[in-house]
């Protein structure tokens, strides 16, 4: 029997690939761009309706389970809670607005770029729903390969070596991520790749402390923290911007998801030995990536290590397992996802304008593009997390639940927000305001879907600042739920 | 034993199509033929059921482990038949002959898959390489065709030298061929005894080419032309292993302890010797006889492991390395810059080729939804599953990440860099052969489980 309802988190894989499919084989390249636009947004009707439709206990949706390889003990569960819808809805909002904001008529070959789009948003969200290793891992590499050519095809001049460098990084450390989820397979009590028989494995400290370190690399170079960060600046400034805007406002959700989910409820014991030295490298990341942001020159340089600080934060908030921490972080992962988007759609724009990305050589596009400024004001401040902002909102609870684990963390990681004023600020006092030059002279209109996408951004940014409660009531009960099986045991 | 014995009669079939027949079509449409036909021998097999019902002493059993691999390779021989045909017509202008030595080489295969006793193995090992030989050649009047046949036979026969050696030294200390009898753990364990396991292990090694004894493999698959290196690459090598794991297995399976260091050694430096040279070649065709160094590596944890999930593995390694090796010497075998540079631009001026061969290099490089994922996936979990030396597993998926690094370069050239356009010739039969390849690959990369309940045994 095939009921709608319950196979919800397998149609929202589905959608996207079949959406992929069908723009691969259109011909015109305007064809292929509405079709995307259109795909999206049914995809994200469809990730908003799954929720009216299923159960009211946020803890656990609803889950699916097909059977696919049993004599390999895998079978194809996908789980639909509170914390994965949230990041399935990041992905569902995030790919119309990339869509609609970023339309290029110079970029060649559309269908197979809106394809390999599409095909990286169903691998996404099978990231975030599968509750199976195998499944997972699956889904893991199939966010990677489409990014993987899209971030070659198309962007900069040396963007073939920085989409390889970030290649090989995330698979080396995916490869990592299969031997450690082999092992625990090898270990759980029925041989099963299922969600709650892996929690349910008996390994000893030590196993469970090399497993640690290894699917840890493989989430920290795709978040990345701080050093395995290097591929991450290179290939945001290379990729198309269309595409470093699924890298940055999505795929690193990726890693800091499959903290909460995957590494931390898996090793409950170890941690006590190794947050430190993840916190650590988190706070330093942070203050790094800071201090490197303002001192960039090139706009997409510069949105790349303010990303890097934002992600640091989030994982030494997840690491410090306390409540607060856990809702401030899965409240951020969206929030980030909004406000990074809105700043690369400026970014885009101007590239797309102006055909530089310079701050130096910016100037004055306050006085051409009014709307645009303000737009991209609101986006500022909350990349600064400003209250009523949204980020104001996650960064508030992280702060808390990192003072209470260690007074100076807290106070070394506030920094970086002070830092991240900073910087930000500067970058729009350079180029909103002051005076115009030859070159920003020329920036004319800054057209109808930017602004709609960037009105959406700021609606959201003010809602879900002023008024969190939906989205906690949403995440609570999910988040909870984890951080009490990492209590427990 | 269907299989033995139609293979055998397909090649002095062969020889007679060449003979009746002047038109160029007919041996490729025979091969075919036989190929097909082939597997549906090694289908009776696999179903028990014998049309020659010869007494074989036991020198040859046919259980469904056995047959199932044969009906495998016997799938890639269609595949392989199919694509390359044309391409031995034009080199040769009598493929006929080389057809036929082509079945006799599967002759071979299929002994080296089913052998219970050392005679046979050997016999077996002899029937397959002494064609290939003649096939390393076949380009006569390229001096590179000549050196690999040479060099082919040179090393071969040392090789085969050091296996009778090894055979001798066996059957002085027990008496017997018969691998189950020499199976007998620690009472057999004596200095002879020792010395024929390590000879036949170096032998062996050499067929597989598994470091350090790789030397001839390079030079000798970069001499032979394509069409053939893709043969001898792929469902030879396969053969091999098979053979190699099922005497190791069946004859001093009890002394396992005692060799798997050894194996633990060879494994390492395969990885480390074919990932590391296969990164500075220059051309394609080198970076594949690197590659399948490479590849050999990883398919020596069969024998590391030597537990089912190794069984089941190798032969799902053996099918999808095979497939996608012979996908690409195919394509490759049409283009005249071998180099990567030739492969620059191949996306805009022949998509489906481009398509095509990245499913093949993604499988090789053993990214999942392709067979090559899960054929690294059963090695890695065989390894595992011993739970010794964790370092050999995380040496071999980090040498897996420098696998990489080379067959994207190709992929790089393919889709990423401007190019001139050049002369590829492609039947629709071979494009439509290049997609079936393809789509079993992908079939297999979401499902073995096919290949699995295959040799379930």
């Amino acid at each position: 029997m095939f009921s709608a309802i319950d196979n919800f988190p397998a149609l929202m894989i589905w959608l996207p690939l079949l959406g992929a499919t069908i723009s691969f084989l259109l011909k015109k390249d305007q064809q292929a761009r509405n079709w995307a636009v259109v795909s999206s947004v049914l995809t994200l009707g469809l990730t908003i309706t799954s929720l009216f439709f299923t159960g009211s206990s946020h803890y656990l949706l609803t889950q699916v389970s097909y059977i696919w390889l049993p004599s390999l003990g895998s079978s194809f569960t996908l789980s639909l809670d509170g914390i994965s819808w949230m990041l399935c809805l990041l992905t569902a909002v995030s790919f119309p607005l990339i869509f609609i904001s970023t339309f290029d008529p110079a970029r060649t070959r559309a269908n197979a770029f809106y394809g390999l789009m599409l095909m990286a948003q169903a691998g996404l969200m099978g990231v975030f729903l599968a509750t199976d290793a195998l499944t997972f891992y699956f889904f893991w590499e199939l966010a990677l390969i489409p990014v993987y050519f899209l971030a070659s095809m198309w962007g900069g001049e040396r963007r073939i070596q920085a989409a390889f460098k970030f290649f090989i990084y995330t698979f080396v450390g995916s490869l990592l991520l299969l031997i450690g989820i082999l092992y625990v397979y090898l270990k759980t009590p029925d041989q099963s790749f299922s969600l709650s028989a892996f929690y349910q494995a008996p390994l000893s400290a030590t196993e469970q402390g090399w497993l640690f370190w290894m699917f840890f690399l493989a989430f920290a170079i795709k978040m990345p923290i701080f050093p395995f960060h290097t591929w991450q600046p290179d290939a945001y400034e290379q990729s198309d911007t269309a595409v470093t805007m699924v890298l940055s406002a999505v795929m690193v959700k990726m890693g800091v998801f499959a903290l909460m989910r995957w590494l931390l409820p898996l090793f409950p014991s170890v941690l006590k030995q190794y947050d430190n030295i993840v916190i650590g490298l988190s706070v330093v990341g942070v203050v790094y990536a800071s201090c490197l942001a303002m001192v960039q020159d090139d706009l997409k340089r510069l949105v790349a290590y303010s990303s890097i600080a934002h992600i640091g934060l989030m994982s030494a908030a997840i690491f410090t397992r306390s409540m607060e921490a856990w809702h401030g972080a899965t409240i951020q992962m969206f929030s980030h996802g909004i406000n990074i988007l809105g700043m690369w759609i400026v970014v885009a724009l101007i590239e797309r304008k102006l055909g530089i990305r310079k701050i130096s050589e910016l100037g004055g596009l306050a006085r051409k593009a009014p709307t645009l400024a303000i737009l991209f004001l609101v986006v500022a401040f909350a990349n600064v997390a400003l209250p009523l902002t949204n980020a104001f909102v996650g960064e508030f609870l992280m702060f808390a639940g990192l003072f209470k684990f260690n007074m100076w963390y807290a106070a070394v990681a506030g920094l970086g927000i002070i830092l991240s004023a900073v910087y930000t600020l500067n970058m729009i006092k350079r180029v909103m305001f002051g005076a115009t030059n030859g070159v920003t002279e020329t920036f004319g209109e800054t057209g109808r879907p930017v602004v709609i996408a960037l009105t959406i951004i700021v609606l959201i940014i003010f809602a879900t600042g002023v008024y969190p409660e939906p989205l906690f009531n949403l995440i609570e009960s999910s988040s909870d739920a984890l951080l009490r099986r990492i209590l427990v045991r | 034993m269907n299989s033995i014995i139609l293979s055998a009669l397909w090649g002095v079939l062969m020889m007679y199509t060449g003979v009746v027949s002047r038109s160029n079509k007919a041996p490729g449409i025979m091969a075919a033929l036989g190929a097909a036909l082939l597997m549906g021998a090694a289908w009776l097999d696999l179903n028990g059921v014998s049309l020659a019902p010869f007494d074989l002493h036991g020198m040859l059993e046919f259980p469904p482990y056995v047959s199932g691999f044969i009906l495998l390779m016997s799938l890639c021989l269609l595949l392989y038949v199919l694509l390359s045909n044309d391409e031995i017509d034009r080199l040769t202008g009598h493929s006929a002959d080389y057809l036929a030595l082509i079945f006799f080489v599967m002759t071979g295969v299929i002994i080296v898959a089913s052998f219970k006793t050392l005679l046979m193995m050997f016999l077996g090992v002899e029937i397959m390489s002494i064609p290939l030989y003649i096939l390393a050649a076949s380009d006569k009047r390229n001096l590179k065709s000549n050196e690999a046949g040479l060099k082919y036979f040179l090393m071969g026969s040392f090789s085969t030298g050091i296996m009778l050696m090894g055979i001798a030294l066996l059957y002085g200390s027990f008496g017997t061929f018969y691998t189950a009898a020499l199976n007998i753990g620690f009472l057999a364990l004596s200095p002879l005894t020792l010395a024929g396991i390590v000879l036949l292990m170096v032998s062996m090694a050499f067929k597989v080419s598994a470091a350090p004894f790789h030397f001839w493999t390079p030079d000798v698959y970069d001499g032979t032309p394509s069409v053939f290196t893709s043969f001898m690459a792929t469902i030879v090598k396969a053969a091999a292993f098979f053979g190699f794991l099922r005497l190791f297995e069946g004859a001093f399976g009890k002394l396992h302890e005692q060799w798997q260091i050894l194996t633990a050694i060879i494994t390492a430096a395969t990885l480390l010797i074919g990932n590391l040279t296969a990164v500075f070649q220059q051309s394609v065709k080198r970076m594949l006889a690197y590659s399948s160094i490479a590849q050999a590596g990883f398919m020596m944890f069969a024998l590391f492991a030597m537990n089912a999930t190794a069984r089941q593995g190798l032969v799902l390694y053996g099918v999808s390395y095979s497939l996608a090796t012979i996908g690409v010497f195919a394509v490759l075998a049409k283009m005249k810059d071998q180099t990567f540079e030739g492969f620059n631009g191949l996306a805009t001026h022949k998509p489906f080729l481009a398509l095509m061969l990245t499913v093949y290099l993604l499988s090789l490089a053993g990214i999942p939804l392709t067979a090559g994922f899960f054929a690294k996936y059963y090695m890695l979990l065989a390894a595992l599953k011993t739970g010794q030396m964790l370092w050999l597993v995380i040496l071999a998926v980090l040498s897996a990440a420098v696998g990489i690094y080379y067959y994207f370069r190709v992929i790089q050239a393919m889709y990423f860099k401007e190019g001139a356009d050049q002369e590829v010739e492609t039947s629709s039969g071979f494009r439509a052969t290049l997609l079936v390849t393809a789509v079993i690959i992908v079939l297999l990369g979401v499902h073995p489980d096919w290949v699995i309940a295959l040799v379930n045994y």
